[in-house]
């Protein structure tokens, strides 16, 4: 099952290390990871998502929990706590004569900024919940997708109080 | 003041009461080792190798329960502590290692003796630091000292590169430390000791299974009291050993792999499993379905990543042993007539597992002919006082120590379990006798992990340091061939060690003393010899070549399955 796991940690070089080697030294694949410092700089803030046997992954977050440098570990999908999730990509898709329309049709209805333009590409920046971002990479193969890049989703718990 | 790094180094060392260091020169710790030369209170003593050093500094830990400090240079004296810190880190020792560095701007070039330590040991330290800045340094190690003994204790590396050592600031040793991501429980919650009560009241066959936490946590007072109280069968991981006397009635040794068939019985058929520091480990659950199949388990530890690792938990207790059987002492208390109701009801569980220790005891078939490994054990342990620290290498007799050295105080016996390093025992009798010069300290080591450091009888000879080194020769990689006549069809392949080595001349050439002998007949009197000989002392018996350990629980096997004699 997939898990959606915020860390916060000491923001410290070799932390990310520590972290991923956790996973890797388990043989578990990290499906994305995203991290960059929070409001107090001493912070970094990392989404996590992966998945494997639940069991397996409660080990993981208490083993994430071990760490030195590791200040607090939310796993959403683990503690079933309500939480939003949007991950922002770039696609870089093939505009032609004949495609041109449905591209920015699509981008419209997906509230899709255009980026950058060339005679044969357009360059679409969409940002939206995993199901979202799914279906739009769907509905764009069709057409001719050059090459995308996405951060990965990021996570964070819904409600009125914050982490700490 | 200003102090360069390698004074603060001194200092902060100096601050943490260290007396005793084990380390290694070389260019990036070179000035470290001159301004070691003029501190009086830290004695430093010279392995022969790294491996040995950090070794040494995990025996004094295990033996002291203090802090061991290694120190090893950049590159290969830094590699070469890696299996010490390995097998200490699988063990839970509170241990620190101090490596030089390549400067700081070199670091990542490929410098001359450069190794990313950091990267090497993250997997087998409790944490590691690569110091960067000369200001950093006091609060680092006051740190890594406090990392290394709090909570589940373990190894820490701090990697000094040697332009931090030069490099110069005001010392000021921090009071305390506050890391905000590490913060050790140590008590143990107050509804689920409760709830724990309930349970063994009402057991009908409790048995209680102890693990290194309890040594770690210097708990075996009120263990004993504990067991006492409640009534119930106490048995024991390898590391568990020394905190409960063997000999105590409710005793049933050690269980797993190679323990008693009362031991792996009891827990076979209890209905309450009490497991106190222990991680269960698979040599001590074989397979996993059928350990402790009718039991409810209770699991007592201060790590949560032990608990639920391995196995099914009904109730389980974070917090530090000493704190929860204080707890649980303290509930039992205010209900005596329970607890003498649940003592009553358990007679029956008590009759039935102390007539499995009659029909099935921990036996050997003596000989008058060849010596037995078994009867040496015996007749050392008849021949040492109580407070003799026994450490092990690993192999056949190390399992022979466990099952026949009646153990009965803790820190008395000191052995890789985790890792199961060879050539561990010899440099952790070394550490241990440089913590209590005064008593007996005793290496009990095969012929083949002798030979993994052998070179510290130079480092025993230098520092007067008189460990007694018993070899139970059988001239085999014998735990590998014992495996390899039952499960490989007698197959010795590569466990033959040929070429005999003569153990005696080998010690008088490191100034040691050396006693040999294959009679059975002469154990007796060498020991006794060897013992009355001062400084470092070989004794090797040459014992019953294909003496196997017995019982056994094949791999894959659940613990009710032994093998009782081959
Ligand atoms: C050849 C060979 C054969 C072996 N055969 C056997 C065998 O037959 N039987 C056997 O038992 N072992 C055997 N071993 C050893 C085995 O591999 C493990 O090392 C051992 O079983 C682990 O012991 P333990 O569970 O006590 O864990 P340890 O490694 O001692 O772990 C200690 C536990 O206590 C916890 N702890 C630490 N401090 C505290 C505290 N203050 N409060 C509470 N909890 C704390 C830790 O978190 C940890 O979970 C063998 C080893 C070798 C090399
Ligand atoms: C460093 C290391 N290498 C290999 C092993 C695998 N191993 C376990 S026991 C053993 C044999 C040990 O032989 P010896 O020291 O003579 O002890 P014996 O079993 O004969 O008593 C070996 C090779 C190990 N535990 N450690
Ligand atoms: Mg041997």
């Amino acid at each position: 099952m997939k898990h959606t796991i915020t860390v916060l940690v000491e923001n410290e070089f070799g932390v990310l290390s520590r972290v991923s080697g956790l996973f890797s030294g388990r043989g578990f694949n990290i499906e994305s990871l995203s991290v960059a410092p929070t409001l107090d700089e001493s912070i970094s803030r990392m989404t996590i998502v992966t998945s494997g046997d639940d069991r397996i992954l409660e080990q993981v977050t208490k083993q994430l929990n071990k760490l030195i440098d590791t200040i607090k570990v939310i796993d959403f999908t683990g503690e079933g706590e309500p939480y939003v999730e949007r991950e922002l990509i770039l696609i870089k898709v093939t505009a032609e004569e004949g495609t041109r329309a449905e591209v920015m049709r699509i981008a419209d209805i997906f509230r899709a900024n255009v980026i950058d333009v060339t005679p044969r590409s357009y360059t679409l920046e969409i940002m939206g919940s995993p199901d979202k971002i799914a279906a739009v990479i769907e509905l764009l193969k069709p057409i001719g997708i050059k090459e995308l890049v996405r951060t990965g989703p990021l996570a964070l718990g819904r409600g009125a109080k914050g982490w700490r | 003041m200003k102090m360069t790094g390698s004074q603060i180094l001194l200092a902060c060392l100096e601050q943490e009461g260290i007396d005793t260091v084990f380390g290694y020169p070389g260019g990036t710790v070179i000035n470290i080792y001159d301004d070691l030369m003029k501190s009086d209170k830290i004695r430093h003593i010279l392995p022969r190798h790294e491996q040995a050093g950090v070794h040494a500094a995990d025996g004094y830990a295990r033996a002291t329960g203090k802090v061991g400090v290694a120190i090893a240079t950049s590159g290969p004296g830094a590699t070469n502590t890696v299996t010490g810190i390995a097998t200490a880190y699988m063990d839970s020792i509170p241990m620190v290692v101090i490596c030089g560095q390549v400067p700081t701007a070199l670091i990542g070039n490929d410098a001359f003796q450069e190794a990313d330590m950091i990267g090497i040991t993250r997997p087998i330290t409790k944490h590691n630091y690569l110091v960067r800045d000369v200001k950093d340094l006091a609060r680092i190690l006051k740190q890594a000292f406090y990392i290394a003994r709090t909570g589940r204790p373990g190894p820490v590396l701090v990697d000094l590169p040697k332009d931090v050592q030069t490099a110069s600031t005001i010392f000021e040793y921090p009071d305390s430390v506050d890391l905000r991501g590490y913060k050790p429980n140590y008590s143990g919650n107050a509804r689920q000791v409760a709830k724990a009560i309930k349970m063994i009241l009402a057991a009908k066959k409790p048995v209680i299974y102890v693990g290194g936490g309890a040594t770690l946590s210097n708990a075996d007072k009120e263990l004993i009291t504990f067991a006492e109280t409640i009534q119930a069968p106490l048995t024991t991981t390898l590391m568990g050993m020394a905190s409960f006397p063997k000999r105590h009635p409710l005793s049933l040794g050690m269980l797993g792999m190679h323990g008693t068939y009362y031991a792996n019985m009891a827990v076979t058929s209890a209905d309450l499993l009490i497991a106190i520091g222990a991680r269960f480990d698979d040599r001590v659950t074989g397979k996993i379905s059928t350990f402790a199949p009718d039991a409810k388990i209770i699991h007592i530890d201060i790590d949560p990543t032990s608990i639920k690792k391995n196995v099914r938990v009904d109730l389980p207790i974070v917090g530090d042993l000493k704190d929860v059987l204080l707890k649980m002492l303290k509930q039992l208390k205010e209900v005596p007539d329970e607890v003498e109701t649940m003592v009553v009801q358990t007679t029956a569980w008590r009759a039935e597992v102390d007539a499995m220790k009659l029909s099935h005891p921990m036996t050997y078939t003596p000989s008058k002919s060849v010596i037995k490994p078994q009867f040496v054990i015996e007749k050392l342990r008849e021949l040492t006082d109580d407070d003799v620290i026994v450490t092990t290498e690993v192999g056949q007799h190390q399992m022979w120590t466990a099952q026949f050295f009646d153990f009965t105080q803790p820190r008395t016996f000191l052995t890789s379990g985790g890792l199961g390093t060879m050539g561990y025992g010899l440099p952790a009798a070394l550490g241990a006798q440089a913590a209590f010069p005064d008593r007996q300290v005793i290496d009990i080591s095969g012929d083949g992990s002798f030979q993994m450091n052998s070179q510290e009888l130079a480092t025993l000879v230098q520092n007067r340091l008189p460990v007694k080194i018993v070899i139970l020769n059988n001239n085999f990689l014998g735990m590998v061939r014992q495996w390899q006549q039952l499960f490989f069809d007698k197959r010795y392949s590569q466990t033959c060690l040929e070429s005999p080595i003569d153990f005696v001349k080998l010690a008088d050439a490191y100034g040691a003393t050396g006693f040999t002998t294959s009679k059975p007949e002469e154990v007796e009197m060498i020991i006794k010899k060897a013992f009355a000989t001062p400084g470092p002392v070989i004794i090797e018996f040459k014992i019953s070549r294909e003496e196997n350990v017995m019982p056994m629980v094949p791999a894959g096997a659940g613990i009710n399955e032994m093998v009782l004699a081959s």
